[in-house]
Parts: structure tokens; C-alpha cells; sequence
């Protein structure tokens, strides 16, 4: 999918996407942490029509229930800040030999130096798990580190 | 001091009541405030005893809030694109908008140094009011809004070199002198850009605290001291105020901004009531019919630039025309560059702006917000042009 992001000087940035129905839809992620969904009109493309404001809070839950990719997506943003950091999402195979296991055992941190600071579950995301959290199979991890540390999880979880 | 506690106090809440009369109309309280400040003081309905004094001192403090907090939301990444995209578009603001002022102090007969600061008047919009014109409107969204904003910000930065041209010139320094000047202030915005991106986090170091009181005094004294240290050499405190704010770092600036700015609402409330009140209603009178045709002839270029900008964005003719109107109003800039006329002796500007402001400020978010039903007869309509196009 498209999505244009256009800056808007003093207020924040806008996104802007085209639905598969046809609707022109914009975001406004204004600076003080206020979300706009706007729709284009038909009539006028130029002008816009508003459809909610939400809160830093109201767009955080909405995010959250739009689904975990979001997550994945701020960490994105964290690592942006830091060079030498990223984050990716690794799935744990069903049967697994940390099918059913804690978090702990998997011994990831201590023998990459990365770290799982999310396990999405379906629509459920457990975000900074204690090493006791079981895992499942099925389960998309999200991890944060180096790139060769993030390699190194993978193989451990996936060998 | 009971009869200046009393008067401060029914000031104050006048001026809450005419701001909240205003919201509700959709409009902006400057010109409100300006009309309170003509009404009253010598020569109207009620002269101001004791409060007047501290009103005087509290609207310079009003004036480097104003440049500070316009310092502190700038940012170099939204010039920088602001620049690339639109700066034919700040070109054409320039061209079209300053001569109106300066042709119009030819007219009636000023001296060449006013006629600069009026030009100067009709030339800056009124970021504030445009802002929360289009926040209060729902047009954040709308396609014509980055041009109007990137035009905003272009002559923000063009306030840094203007005003001490503009200072240069009024205290009566030579052609190269003022050139030196702008050239200063040039060396001096970079200069300072340059240093709060290599340096800037010692600054926010020194500046920033978990402490709301912390930043407030740190801040405010910093600003103050640059403000007087520049005064001292002749340049115009309110740039000092300006270059503090480009200097504070963005983390620390937004602090900073959420910190001072019910401190600036308050005394740029009392700059624009202190601006009133050098004007006796009387004085101004003779000046209404110029400031009128100043007001309509600057209306038309400011929408002239809008279009102009809003096109380079592929916008629309309907947006087109919003993007002119949004930027019609004149506020708090006009007045600034006026009361530093004034203060040089060039006491006629002040009236003619005060007059200027009152009319824009009302009419410009009244064009604004009938932007569609105005340019209506003279717009096509598109939705049978481009149904399904789909952008």
C-alpha cells in the first residue's frame, strides 16, 4: 500500500492512503501527540473531512488493537535513535523445542546480547515478558539488538 | 497599590471575556486586545492610573516571549523543507505583500525608514492567528495546508534578518550600515543553527531539569540577558529573544514551549493592550480610511501569494483561493514591527497599524472561513471532472 507522508510545518506530519473501497484517508500525527483521521471529499479532493481526534492515549490503544505489526513498527522507531540497533520479529515453529517453554530457558539475552521485549500472541501482545512467561508455538517474538545478536536468536529458536 | 491590584485584575478579566467571545465567533483576540487598549488609556472611555506602568513593562516582556516561543517551534528540518519546496513561494510572499506598505508611507508622504516598516506590517502574517485558524477550522488536513504553513515558516526566518535591518535603518544608520546588519544577523542565525546541532546538548544540559520551575527561570533568565546583551549593541532585543529559541535543542524546546506559553499569552495579552493604549481613539480616526485601504489592497496579495503557493502544490482552485484567505490575517508580527517604528520616533505608524491589525485580524479569519462560499461563483466545482480519478 501507498502512503504519502507529507510534513506540515509547526503542526506535525500528515499520511495520506487510498483505500481499496476508493476513500482518500488521512492521518494527521499533530506535535502535541493528537491524532486527525481525516476523509477526502469528493466534491473538493484538496479539502478534507475530519473524522475523529483522538488523544496520544485513545491512538495508542487503537494501535494496539489494529494489531501487533504496530509494535514491531516502534521499536522501528527506537532504533532509528540508536545506530547499530534494530529490531526484528522472529515466528516460533510449532513443536519447537521452546514449544511450552519459559522464556528464560530459550537463554537468548545472555548468550546474544538481544533481547525479546514483545511476544505477540494472535491479538495479544505481552509486551516486556519476564523470563518465566511460557512461550507457544505460533507466537512472533519481536527482538531488539545488533544485527549479528538478532541472528543469533534466530538460530537459536529456529534450530 | 489597591486601585493597581483592582485595575490589573478587571482588566484581566475583560480581556478572558472578549478571548472567549472571540473564540466562540471563531475569531482571534488580538484585535480585540488592540481595541481594548485604543478604548482606554488618554483621550478614551477610561484613563488608566496605576496599572499602566506595569502594563508598558509587561508587553516589552510580551514582545520576547512572542520571538522566543516563534524561535522555540522552529525547526531546521521543517526550514530546510519548507526552503526546497516553497521558496518561490516566500519570494512571491515578499514581492507582492511588503511593496503595499511601503507604497502606501510613499502615498502619505513618510519618511523612506517608515515606509520600510510598513512594509514590514503588511508583509508578515500572523502565524498565531493563522495556526489556530486552521486547527479551529479542521484544515490541518487539507491538501493547501503545507503551503500555507511552509509559507509561514519562510517568513518567520525572514523576521530574524528584518528586524535588524529594520532597526539599523530606524535609528537612522546608513544604507551600509543596515546591510552590515543583515549580514550580522545572517552569520549570527547560522552561526547559532550550526552551534545548537553540534552543541546544543550542553545547552539543553544547562537548561533542561525535571523541574518545570527550573526550566521556566533558566530559560527566561537566558532569554533576558541575550535580549539585553543585544539591546546594548544597538540590535533589536526581540531578535536576541529570537536566537535563544533557535539555540535551545528540540527536546529541551518542547519543554521549554510547554513551560512558557501560558507566560506568553498573558503578556503578549498585555503587548497588545500596551500597543492600544499609545493610541487615543481621537488620533485614530484620521488614519482610518488609509489603514481600510491598506487592509483591502493587502487582503488581495495576501490571497495572491496563497494561490500562488497553494499551486505549486497541485492544489485545486477552490484550495487555492482557502490557502490565500488562511493567510490574510495580520497580528502580532505587524505589531511588533510597528511599536519598533514607534519607539524610534515614528509615532504615526502607530495608529495606522493599530487600525491595520483590527481590520485584518477580524476580516482575515472571516475570509478564512467563507473562503468556499466566496470563490464559489468563480470556481468550477470538480466533482464531475475528476469522479474516479482518484488523485
Amino acid at each position: 500500500m501507498d502512503v504519502t507522508e507529507i510534513l506540515l510545518p509547526g503542526v506535525g506530519v500528515r499520511y495520506e492512503f487510498q483505500t481499496v473501497s476508493g476513500a482518500r484517508v488521512g492521518v494527521v500525527a499533530k506535535r502535541d501527540g493528537e491524532f486527525d483521521f481525516v476523509r477526502y471529499e469528493r466534491h473538493d479532493p484538496d479539502a478534507a473531512e475530519t473524522l475523529l481526534t483522538l488523544t496520544r492515549d485513545e491512538a495508542d490503544t487503537l494501535a494496539e488493537i489494529l494489531g501487533a505489526p504496530r509494535i514491531v513498527e516502534r521499536f522501528a522507531d527506537l532504533t532509528r535513535e540508536i545506530p547499530g540497533l534494530v529490531s526484528s520479529t522472529i515466528d516460533l515453529p510449532v513443536g519447537s523445542r521452546f514449544d511450552g517453554k519459559a522464556l528464560g530457558e530459550t537463554r537468548c539475552r545472555t548468550l546474544t546480547g538481544a533481547s525479546i521485549v514483545a511476544v505477540v500472541r494472535g491479538d495479544h501482545v505481552i509486551a516486556s515478558p519476564v523470563p518465566d512467561e511460557v512461550l507457544h508455538g505460533g507466537d512472533s517474538l519481536v527482538v531488539v539488538g545488533t544485527t549479528s545478536g538478532i541472528e543469533g536468536v534466530r538460530h537459536i529458536l529456529l534450530k | 497599590m489597591d486601585a493597581f491590584l483592582l485595575e490589573l485584575g478587571v482588566i484581566l478579566l475583560l480581556l478572558a471575556l472578549l478571548a472567549n467571545f472571540a473564540g466562540r465567533l471563531g475569531l482571534s483576540a488580538i484585535p480585540l486586545f488592540l481595541l481594548v487598549g485604543l478604548l482606554l488609556g488618554e483621550g478614551g472611555v477610561h484613563e488608566l492610573g496605576a496599572s499602566e506602568e506595569f502594563i508598558s513593562a509587561a508587553g516589552e516582556l510580551g514582545v520576547l516571549l512572542l520571538l522566543l516561543l516563534l524561535g522555540l517551534e522552529f525547526s531546521a528540518a521543517e526550514f530546510t523543507a519548507s526552503m526546497r519546496r516553497h521558496a518561490p513561494s516566500g519570494v512571491v510572499d515578499l514581492a507582492l505583500n511588503a511593496p503595499v506598505g511601503f507604497v502606501a508611507g510613499l502615498l502619505l508622504g513618510y519618511d523612506w525608514q517608515a515606509c520600510l516598516a510598513l512594509a514590514g506590517v503588511t508583509w508578515i502574517s500572523s502565524s498565531g492567528i493563522v495556526a489556530r485558524l486552521l486547527s479551529d477550522l479542521r484544515r490541518t488536513g487539507f491538501r493547501e495546508t503545507p503551503s500555507v504553513l511552509s509559507v509561514l515558516v519562510l517568513e518567520d526566518i525572514a523576521m530574524a534578518v528584518f528586524l535588524p535591518l529594520l532597526v539599523v535603518v530606524l535609528s537612522g544608520g546608513t544604507v551600509l550600515a543596515a546591510v552590515l546588519a543583515v549580514g550580522a544577523a545572517l552569520g549570527v542565525v547560522l552561526v547559532v543553527l550550526l552551534a545548537s546541532r553540534h552543541l546544543g546538548h550542553h545547552l539543553g544540559r544547562v537548561l533542561g531539569h525535571d523541574d518545570d520551575e527550573q526550566v521556566l527561570l533558566r530559560v527566561l533568565g537566558l532569554m533576558l540577558v541575550v535580549a539585553g546583551l543585544t539591546y546594548l549593541v544597538d540590535a533589536s532585543a526581540a531578535v536576541g529573544a529570537f536566537l535563544v529559541g533557535l539555540a535551545i535543542p528540540t527536546g529541551t524546546a518542547e519543554r521549554a514551549r510547554d513551560v512558557l506559553r501560558p507566560l506568553r499569552d498573558l503578556f503578549a495579552a498585555l503587548f497588545f493592550l500596551s500597543f492600544g493604549l499609545e493610541t487615543s481613539p481621537a488620533e485614530l480616526t484620521p488614519f482610518l480610511p488609509a489603514a481600510l485601504a491598506l487592509a483591502v489592497v493587502s487582503a488581495f496579495t495576501k490571497i495572491g501569494t496563497g494561490v500562488y503557493a497553494a499551486r505549486r502544490d497541485g492544489v485545486g482552485p477552490r484550495g487555492r483561493v482557502r490557502a490565500g484567505a488562511a493567510l490574510a490575517a495580520r497580528g502580532e508580527f505587524s505589531i511588533v514591527i510597528a511599536e519598533l517604528a514607534v519607539s524610534a520616533g515614528y509615532s504615526e505608524i502607530g495608529p495606522l497599524a493599530s487600525a491595520y491589525v483590527v481590520m485584518l485580524g477580524i476580516l482575515g479569519p472571516l475570509l478564512a472561513r467563507y473562503a468556499d462560499t466566496l470563490s464559489r461563483p468563480w470556481t468550477p466545482s470538480v466533482a464531475s471532472a475528476s469522479t474516479g480519478s482518484g488523485g
